[in-house]
C-alpha cells in the first residue's frame, strides 16, 4: 500500500452506495488540476474494487486505500488520461 | 449531416450504452478493433441488483457479486466510463411506459429509448460521431425484434447514426458505414437468442470476466419484484410514488392487508438496519424481549389489523413457537402492547405479495 499521507482535496462520500461515490468523485476531479491528490472517505467496502476499475478506466492513478475503522480513505491522483468531457 | 460518402474524420469517436454485461462489452471491442474511439455511458436506474446488495452491506456477502459491471468493462477495455444518475426522469418513464410492460414490470422498450435518447444528447453536447449499443436481433423478445429496433432508433431521434455492431450485417447500413467512418465488413452478424457466437468472440478477445449471460440484473424483470411494484401501481397514484418507495419494494417480506394498509417484515438483521434507517412515518412493530423483524406500515390500520401486523410479526421473531408473544407497535410519540398468538402460516399467505 502506497498510499500518501496527505490529499490536496477531500470528499466525503460515507453513507453513500455506489455508484453515487464514483459519480462525485469524477465530478470532483474533473475541477482539479493535474498531479493533484483527491481523499475520498467511503463505508462502502465495494469500492475498493470499484474505484480501481475506475480509474484504469479514466486513466487516473489509484494509489491505494487506508483502512479506519469502517471507514476507508481512497487516494487519486489526476492525470491528464482518459477522462470522458464531462 | 448528409446522407453522403464523407471524408473520415481523423478520429471517429462513438458514445456507446455499456452495462458491462458481455454484449456490451463486445460492442465496444468490436468498433475498438477498428480503431474508433469509444466512451461508454453506464446508467443508474435505482434498479440494479447490484446496486442493492451493496446498500445491505451483508457482511458474508461476496464483493465481486457487488462491483459495478460498468466501470469493471471500462477497465478491462481501457475506455473512459460516465456513470449517469437516471434519477426522477426515470421512475417516471417506469411508471408510465408509453409502450407497456413485457411479463413483468420491465418497460423494456421505453428503458432503451430513454438510454438512447440520453446517449444522444451526450454526443450532442459533447461531441462524437454516432452511438452503439450491444442490442442483438431476436435476443429479447420486447425490444430486441426487427420492428422494436427500427421503433426505438426512430423515437430517439437519430435516425441512421445509431449502429449496433453484433447484428450489423443483418440490418440495413447505417450512416457512419455508409460514410466511412466504420467498416462494414468488420462488424458482426449475431441474430437470435443463444449466446454462443458471443461467447466465442469473447474468447477470441480474450474477455473473461463478464456476469453470466442473461443472468439478469435488473429487478424490473424480476417476479417477485414485478408483483410488489405493481400492487404499489394499484394502490398509489403513480405521480406521487416516490424513488424511496420503489428502494423498499426490494427489501422483506410484503403482506398486502386491505386496500389501503400493507406492511414490511425485514428477513434478517441488515434488513433491519436498512428499514430502521428510513425515515418513515408510519407504525413499527417489534416482538419484545427476543430476536425480532423489523415491520414497518404503509397505511393507517385500524385495531384489528394491528393485532394481525403483531401476529405476523411474532411469527417472524424467535418467539414463533410460543403460544401467546408480546409486541411493541409504535408511532412518533405513541406506543401500544400487543399481546398475540403468531399467525398461521395458511392464513399469512392470502395476503403475501
Amino acid at each position: 500500500m502506497n498510499a500518501p499521507v496527505e490529499a490536496d482535496e477531500v470528499l466525503d462520500t460515507v453513507g453513500l452506495y455506489c455508484p453515487v461515490p464514483i459519480i462525485k468523485t469524477a465530478e470532483r476531479i474533473k475541477r482539479m488540476g493535474n498531479g493533484r491528490i483527491l481523499e475520498v472517505l467511503s463505508d462502502d467496502r465495494v469500492i475498493l474494487i470499484d474505484m480501481p476499475a475506475w480509474c484504469r478506466s479514466t486513466g487516473h492513478e489509484y494509489l491505494g486505500h487506508r483502512r479506519q475503522g469502517s471507514e476507508y480513505r481512497l487516494f487519486v491522483r489526476k492525470t491528464g488520461g482518459r477522462e470522458t468531457t464531462r | 449531416m448528409s446522407d453522403m460518402t464523407m471524408a473520415r474524420p481523423d478520429r471517429i469517436k462513438a458514445i456507446g450504452l455499456l452495462s458491462g454485461g458481455l454484449d456490451s462489452t463486445l460492442a465496444a471491442r468490436v468498433l475498438l478493433e477498428q480503431g474508433i474511439e469509444v466512451i461508454g455511458l453506464h446508467y443508474s436506474t435505482g434498479f440494479c441488483m447490484n446496486d442493492h446488495r451493496r446498500a445491505m452491506a451483508r457482511p458474508d456477502e461476496d464483493p465481486k457479486r457487488m462491483r459495478n459491471e460498468g466501470l469493471r468493462a471500462g477497465a478491462d477495455l481501457g475506455i473512459p466510463i460516465e456513470i449517469l444518475d437516471a434519477g426522477e426522469a426515470y421512475l417516471k418513464m417506469v411508471l408510465n411506459p408509453k409502450h407497456g410492460y413485457g411479463a413483468k414490470a420491465n418497460p423494456c422498450i421505453d428503458c432503451r429509448i430513454f438510454m438512447i435518447h440520453g446517449a444522444a444528447e451526450y454526443m450532442r453536447e459533447h461531441g462524437g460521431h454516432f452511438v452503439f449499443t450491444g442490442e442483438v436481433l431476436g435476443q429479447r423478445p420486447m425490444s430486441q425484434h426487427m420492428q422494436a429496433l427500427r421503433l426505438i432508433e426512430k423515437e430517439c431521434g437519430i435516425e441512421g447514426y445509431l449502429l449496433r455492431p453484433l447484428s450489423a450485417q443483418h440490418l440495413p447500413p447505417t450512416l457512419p458505414e455508409r460514410h466511412g467512418w466504420v467498416d462494414r465488413d468488420r462488424l458482426l452478424g449475431i441474430s437470435g437468442r443463444s449466446r454462443k457466437e458471443q461467447m466465442a468472440w469473447s474468447a477470441t478477445w480474450g474477455i473473461g470476466d463478464y456476469p453470466q449471460p442473461a443472468g439478469g440484473c435488473c429487478y424490473l424483470a424480476d417476479e417477485n419484484f414485478a408483483r410488489r411494484f405493481h400492487d404499489k401501481r394499484l394502490h398509489t397514484d403513480p405521480d406521487r410514488i416516490r424513488r424511496e418507495e420503489m428502494i423498499l419494494l426490494k427489501v422483506g417480506r410484503h403482506f398486502r392487508l386491505s386496500p389501503g394498509v400493507k406492511i414490511i417484515v425485514a428477513r434478517d438483521q441488515s434488513e433491519n438496519e436498512f428499514l430502521a434507517r428510513f425515515d418513515l412515518p408510519g407504525w413499527r412493530f417489534e416482538a419484545l424481549d427476543c430476536g425480532s423483524p423489523l415491520t414497518v406500515v404503509e397505511g393507517e390500520p385500524d385495531d384489528d389489523l394491528k393485532l394481525l401486523i403483531a401476529s405476523i410479526t411474532a411469527r417472524y421473531s424467535d418467539r414463533r413457537h410460543e403460544a401467546l408473544v408480546e409486541v411493541c407497535a409504535r408511532k412518533g410519540d405513541r406506543e401500544e402492547r400487543l399481546w398475540v398468538p403468531p399467525v398461521a402460516d395458511q392464513v399469512l399467505e392470502r395476503y403475501r405479495l
